[in-house]
């Protein structure tokens, strides 16, 4: 427990220093949503329509942007090694690694999404929908995302391949998140139908990504 | 397998082959290493030397023999009781030279040492609280080797140790190397150059 609690302390703490991947990933989803209405022109109407799955799509590459590095950096740097030997089971260091990626990365996603809720002319309704499939949704973007990380460090290839890799598997999760946010706002169908599903895409997700991640390094050892 | 006196270590391998991308590295290499003795593993450049650290670390599979540790803690594998110093320092440049070392401590757990008179026993004790980024090659290295007196384990894989010491570093290295066996650990190291310590020759992919 200590091992695993070291690791996310570790991960967050470099997150969150200077040259860290946290702050980048909000700074693009603003850039993204503040781009939006340049794009689409001042019609309010729309804006709101749009509003939730902007916040979506952006929240999606945001997350991806900073994902890549997950297990790239500590491979160049000989730390995945020392992981790999320890006693820690490789799926949990997985788990954890993924999980301080989450609360560095991926929680300012959620936390960021109401205030920029308003440059989309969404209301206090619509916004508080967005930042809860957000909140029950980004935690499945890291965790499959985390598979494409460990991919890439296999194949020794980064960045690209990795988005090309993960985005296909990102999909169900856009889509319910986005029908949750739309139920929510527009009706006519349940909020708690695709919710539900959303839930459930991010409890899989959080018992798959370890497992194959680990499988991934492991048997990309060198 | 239990005919070793209690507290004596013995790293064997049995025929280990290494074969990696396809290309056979070494074939059939028998080795022996009892508690306190070291081994300095030589041989040209890619002849394998990373490749037997790694094969033993548990980092890459052995495309056959075996490699098996007796008197060990039967509880913990062998990569469990190994440190492995490669070429790459595992060093986080965000975090200060304090944090790095008491992460790996944290993170590897087991019995740990006080970190800040490992720090001083590979003299960086002054630099506790500069980031990893500020330090110089050869402190990286020092940082390193506390790494491996704050966790204490059994078995050193060393992976051209001395590069980047200066001459006193060198001197410091080989007292920590002496005490390690004299506490019953055991070395193995990869190496072109003196360890400065004894340790028997290992030499594999044939005459240099």
């Amino acid at each position: 427990m200590t091992a695993l609690s070291a690791l996310i302390r570790r991960d967050i703490k470099i997150a969150l220093r200077v040259g860290g991947g946290a702050l980048i990933g909000v700074l693009f989803f603003l850039t993204v949503v503040v781009l939006m209405p340049f794009a689409l022109g001042p019609d309010l109407a729309l804006l709101s329509r749009l509003g939730p799955a902007i916040l979506w799509l952006g929240a999606l590459l945001a997350s991806l942007l900073t994902l890549d590095r997950l297990f790239m950096a500590d491979h160049e740097d000989g730390s995945l090694d020392l992981i790999t030997m320890s006693r820690t089971p490789l799926e949990l260091a997985c788990a954890a690694k993924a999980l301080a990626h989450w609360l560095a990365a991926g929680l300012p996603l959620v936390v960021a999404a109401p205030v920029l809720g308003l440059l989309l002319n969404l209301d206090m309704a619509a916004t508080g929908a967005v930042a809860l499939t957000l909140l029950a949704g980004t935690p499945a973007l890291t965790f499959t995302g985390m598979i494409g990380a460990a991919l890439a460090v296999t194949l020794h290839r980064g960045g690209l391949l990795m988005a090309v890799l993960v985005l296909p598997l990102s999909i169900p999760v856009l889509i319910f998140g986005v029908a949750a946010s739309q139920a929510a706002i527009t009706g006519p169908l349940s909020f708690g139908a695709p919710f539900s599903i959303l839930c459930a895409l991010t409890l899989v997700s959080l018992v798959i990504g370890p497992f194959a991640a680990a499988a991934s390094l492991k048997h990309g050892l060198d | 397998m239990n005919r070793l006196v209690p507290g004596q270590m013995q790293l064997s391998g049995r025929g280990v082959t290494c074969v990696r991308s396809g290309r056979e590295v070494f074939s059939g290499l028998d080795f022996e290493v009892a508690s306190g003795a070291a081994v300095a593993v030589v041989g040209r450049n890619g002849s394998g030397k990373t490749s037997l650290l790694r094969l033993i670390a548990g980092l890459l599979i052995p495309a056959g023999g075996t490699i098996v540790l007796d008197g060990g803690d039967a509880d913990m594998t062998l990569p469990e009781q190994c440190h492995y110093l490669g070429h790459r320092d595992a060093l986080k440049p965000a975090l200060s030279v304090a944090e790095n070392l008491s992460f790996w401590a944290d993170f590897l757990g087991g019995k740990r040492f006080d970190a800040a008179a490992s720090l001083a026993a590979v003299g960086l004790d002054h630099a506790a609280d500069l980031p990893a980024s500020f330090l110089s090659a050869g402190q990286r290295r020092r940082l390193s080797l506390a790494r491996l007196l704050t966790v204490r384990r059994p078995v050193w894989l060393l992976d051209e140790p001395t590069t980047a010491l200066d001459a006193a570093g060198q001197e410091m290295f080989g007292g920590l190397m002496r005490g390690h066996l004299a506490g019953g650990g055991m070395i193995i190291a990869a190496t072109h150059g003196p360890l400065g310590i004894e340790a028997r020759e290992l030499r594999i992919g044939g005459t240099a």
